[in-house]
């Protein structure tokens, strides 16, 4: 029964010290949701030691409590021994399609997401849908009372997407407002080439505006998350080495991403590629480099708004983002730097909205359940925004306001940062 | 399992309550500790009269029944070694009831501790029990275990705020015992009966438990001391002087060390052991009266350095540090076996001193931590299970631990409770004529012995 001795697998050290606690329960949203052991991050590393010494087969059943993982990394922060379920789980898919290789990953994330070019054709009926106007005829026909509520909420949660993909429209480069003090490469991740491309060209603007040269190179390929959260570390792998070669070509100081998940990702890359005596040097360079928006941001003289935002925001904090990175402050502080914010703490603003990427599609109650958490602590807040530097947590986020029809606009905390700049020439 | 059981428990607590899966056995098969055994079936029941019906069920076909919650017990209590049903209450977690007025609560027993405590906080309203773990154990594992902590010295235990119970018997009969008086001598004390009885009586559904107002002010002071001796002695001098601090707890250095390399919050390295002092009440200038008064007789009692924490940030930290101990400890080793003797305060000192020889004796290192206030030690062995040599030392070490702490006139556990564990020791902690009289009363609550069978008392 035990695994064949070729794979790469999590070793030994990465779970026999659990000391089965429970202390990991108090902060598991699915533990939380579904109140089994099964379901839990204890019961996780449970199964995947159990596999791993043989005891239990990796039967799809066993596959599938690594995959209802969020992934959003509660349990790696909270337990005192310093196990880390959620790596266990995300190993353990890999050690899966090691063993049962599903061949359409090959295709979804090795070609489709993996080559921007690709990407765009995959999200083509999606961006005919919109900009022929056959969404706005769904609306008004209400055919979307007809679709079963799951399809409604996906499509809800959907933002208005770009005519043309942001990748082909922003130039390599551009140059600073006034004199250029930093040479600063964008990391432009798929989802907000793709789906929030607004924020990614205001991402842009404030960076040029606050001297920065920003150089964004146009055949990025995606960060690797999808594909390592499928279990496909090994394409996850090739992406790093394909995009650490692109931005070596950029001589940039930083790299900058406006993508939560893409920031965690790529300040992996070092890790990821530890064992490889070619590239390790090359990627912990590469990740050493790595900021996400807020945190480069606020480490750097930012120009104060003259303009205002007069409205009462609260903060989400994105997984990613506060646990993967650490980078909770600077979000704030970059909100609170523009007048007329009213800024208020969301409730447990570091509890996973659900998102995970795409948990509400593969896992829809589980994420649905998870999400409503959040919503109880937004509507406690009054708040008229929710900001979150994340496109998946926008995207669910936005699903969780229409479904309980709240008025709460999703911004990503940059937009804000340029609108006050835009709110300051429009007065001028 | 077989299949028309089976289905029988699905009509009862429906598909989804009623886990079978090879993977659900496999994690429904442990607890705090390390050991395990598989059930037959994990049934997830929501209410009162399901679990009645569950029961009944198990009672007709002679299955036994282990009773879990956060499976966090430190006593392989809730592991089901002779198979059958694991009923796990964890969905049972809603709160029924929050009678202001009387300061009672009303709960169904699956609810996290740590969430009926903010419930009622939110009401201004306390409930005191502080057991480590919490955040992860239910109020139902806390009765079943009579569960303890750091501010039992000042607010006692667990069994201390149980004014009633709903209890499920052997045979699927429901029953309520105690109620929302806080004086009742009517009858025997059924409620005081079901409290630490480790699930082997009944299956506890509902409580009513007792609140109190929520102290307004808490002060807590790190004390440093060269010896242990000194720090059991202080605390005997701060109890004497008629202080009641809510909490006084010890850590040998070793414990210390273990935090500080897991926490980093800046823990003194060279010292021997650390007393953490907290004082608490509804008036701010009575607390720190008594921070200051501890913090002198600290000082007069030789101790090195007394940091009273500046703000509740700094409180908050010195907490969080303490409630890690235990599991910081596994840092250090694959394995820990910690137990919670109980001696009079006064023995602490010979205790540490005899633990310390025992790990010199048998070469595995023996970490020291516990409620000096109360006088239980929960001194931990570190060690490799996967070392047959080792566990056969380990098991000969516990066995040396419980003899300290009888000889010393404490007893075996203090709130980990018996299980299977400490179940070889029972005799001679208890004297045979108890052990015979609650092998009788077993018998008549539970005459097939179905309720969580083979554990607490001796065959
Ligand atoms: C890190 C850590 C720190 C701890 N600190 C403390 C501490 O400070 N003080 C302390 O006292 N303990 C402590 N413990 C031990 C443990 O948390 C307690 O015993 C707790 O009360 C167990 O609750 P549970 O819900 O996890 O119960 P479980 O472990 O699931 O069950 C424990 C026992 O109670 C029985 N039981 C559970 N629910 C019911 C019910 N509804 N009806 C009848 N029987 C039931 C079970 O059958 C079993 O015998 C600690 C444990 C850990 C891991
Ligand atoms: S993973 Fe960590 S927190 Fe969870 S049970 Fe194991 S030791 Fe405890
Ligand atoms: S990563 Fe999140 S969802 Fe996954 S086991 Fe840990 S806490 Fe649970």
């Amino acid at each position: 029964m035990s695994l064949p001795c070729n794979l790469t697998q999590p070793q030994e050290n990465e779970y026999l010290n659990c000391i089965r606690c429970g202390l990991c329960l108090a902060v598991c949203p699915t533990y939380r949701v579904y109140k089994t052991e099964t379901s839990s991050p204890r019961g996780r590393v449970a199964l995947a030691r159990k596999n791993l010494e043989g005891e239990l087969e990796l039967t799809p059943n066993l596959a599938e409590q690594m995959y209802a993982c969020l992934d959003c990394l509660a349990c790696n922060d909270i337990c005192p021994v310093g196990i880390r379920p959620a790596d266990l789980a995300l190993e353990m898919r890999h050690v899966q399609e090691q063993i049962r290789p599903s061949g359409w990953k090959d295709t979804l994330f090795g070609e489709l997401i993996a080559k921007p070019g690709r990407m765009k054709t995959a999200t083509l009926p999606l961006r005919i849908y919109q900009s022929s106007g056959l969404r706005r005829l769904v609306y008004t026909l209400h055919l979307r009372r007809l679709l079963p509520a799951r399809l409604r909420d996906l499509e809800g949660m959907l933002p208005h997407l770009p005519r043309r993909p942001l990748r082909r429209v922003l130039p390599e480069v551009t140059k600073a407002h006034s004199k250029s003090r930093y040479r600063v490469g964008f990391f432009l991740g798929c989802a907000q080439s793709l789906l929030f491309a607004d924020e990614s060209a205001a991402t842009v603007r404030v960076l040029a505006r606050n001297g920065c040269t920003v150089i964004t190179p146009r055949d990025t390929v995606c960060c690797g998350m999808p594909a390592a959260g499928y279990g496909r570390m090994d394409l996850a792998k090739a992406h790093a080495r394909f995009n650490i070669a692109l931005f070596e070509k950029t001589e940039t100081d930083v790299i900058v991403t406006d993508c939560a998940t893409c920031g965690s990702k790529l300040k992996e890359y070092g890790q990821m590629l530890a064992d490889e005596p070619e590239w390790v040097e090359r990627a912990a360079a590469f990740s050493a480099k790595v900021r996400d928006i807020s945190e480069f941001l606020m480490s750097i003289p930012l120009e104060k708004p003259a303009g205002r935002i007069e409205a009462r925001v609260t903060y989400h904090d994105p997984c990613h983002l506060r646990r993967a990175q650490k980078v909770w402050q600077q979000p704030r502080a970059l909100m609170q730097f523009i007048d007329g914010v009213d800024f208020v703490e969301l409730p447990e603003s570091d509890w996973c909205c659900g998102s995970a990427g795409s948990q509400l599609i593969t896992h829809y109650e589980t994420s649905l359940a998870v999400l409503e958490r959040k919503m109880d602590n937004l509507k406690s807040t009054g708040a008229e925004m929710v900001a979150s530097g994340c496109p998946g947590c926008q995207m669910q986020l936005t699903t969780g306001i229409k479904r309980r029809q709240m008025d709460v606009k999703v911004v990503h905390p940059i937009v804000l940062l340029d609108q006050a700049y835009a709110a300051e020439e429009n007065s001028q | 399992m077989n299949p028309t059981l089976i289905a029988e428990l699905v009509k009862i607590v429906g598909k989804d309550a009623v886990l079978i899966t090879p993977e659900d056995l496999a994690v429904y098969s442990y607890d705090g500790t390390f050991e395990e055994h598989c059930p037959d079936g994990v049934v997830l029941p929501t209410s009162t009269e399901q679990v009645s019906q569950v029961v009944k069920l198990a009672a007709r076909e002679q299955i036994p029944v282990v009773t879990r919650g956060m499976a966090s017990g430190l006593a392989a209590a809730s592991v089901p070694f002779s198979g059958g049903i694991v009923l796990c209450l964890t969905r049972m977690d809603r709160l029924l009831e929050l009678d202001q007025e009387n300061a009672v609560v009303h709960v169904e027993v699956g609810i996290i501790t740590a969430d009926l405590q903010a419930e009622v906080e939110k009401k201004g309203l306390f409930y005191p029990p502080d057991p480590s773990s919490i955040r992860h154990s239910t109020i139902g594992g806390n009765i079943a275990c009579n569960a303890g902590g750091p501010r039992c010295l000042k607010y006692g235990v667990t069994g201390d705020y149980v004014l009633g119970l709903t209890v499920v018997l052997a045979d699927g009969q429901i029953i309520h015992t105690g109620g929302k008086v806080i004086k009742d001598v009517v009858g025997y004390d059924l409620t005081a009966l079901f409290t630490g009885s480790e699930g082997t009586l009944g299956v506890i559904t509902e409580a009513l438990l007792r609140l109190t107002a929520k102290p307004k002010f808490a002060r807590t002071a790190l004390v440093e001391f060269n010896s242990i001796e000194d720090a059991s002695q202080t605390v005997n001098a701060i109890l004497k002087a008629g202080i009641v601090p809510a909490t006084l707890e010890l850590m040998d250095h070793t414990a210390i060390s273990c935090i500080e390399e897991a926490m980093h919050l800046g823990l003194p390295l060279d010292v021997e052991a650390i007393l953490l002092v907290e004082t608490d009440g509804q008036e701010e200038t009575g607390v720190t009266r008594e921070i200051e008064t501890a913090a002198e007789i600290c000082t007069r009692h030789s101790a090195r350095k007394v940091t009273v924490a500046k703000d509740e940030t700094e409180r908050q930290g010195l907490w969080k540090a303490r409630r890690s101990v235990a599991p910081a400890l596994a840092r250090l080793a694959p394995n820990k076996l910690g137990e919670d003797i109980t001696v009079p305060r006064s023995a602490i000192p010979e205790a540490v001193r005899r633990l310390k020889q025992v790990s010199a004796k048998h070469g595995l290192p023996i970490v020291i931590f516990g409620h000096a206030g109360d006088g239980n030690l929960h001194p931990n062995i570190l060690f490799d299970k996967r070392d047959p040599q080792q566990w056969a030392k380990v098991e000969q070490m516990v066995a040396e631990e419980f003899a300290i702490a009888l000889d010393l006139g404490g007893t075996l556990s203090g709130e980990h409770g018996v299980g299977t564990l400490k179940r070889p020791y029972l005799e001679r902690a208890l004297g045979p004529v108890s052990v015979e009289i609650q092998k009788r009363i077993k018998r008549s609550l539970d005459p097939q012995n179905i309720l969580n069978p083979g554990k607490v008392l001796p065959d």
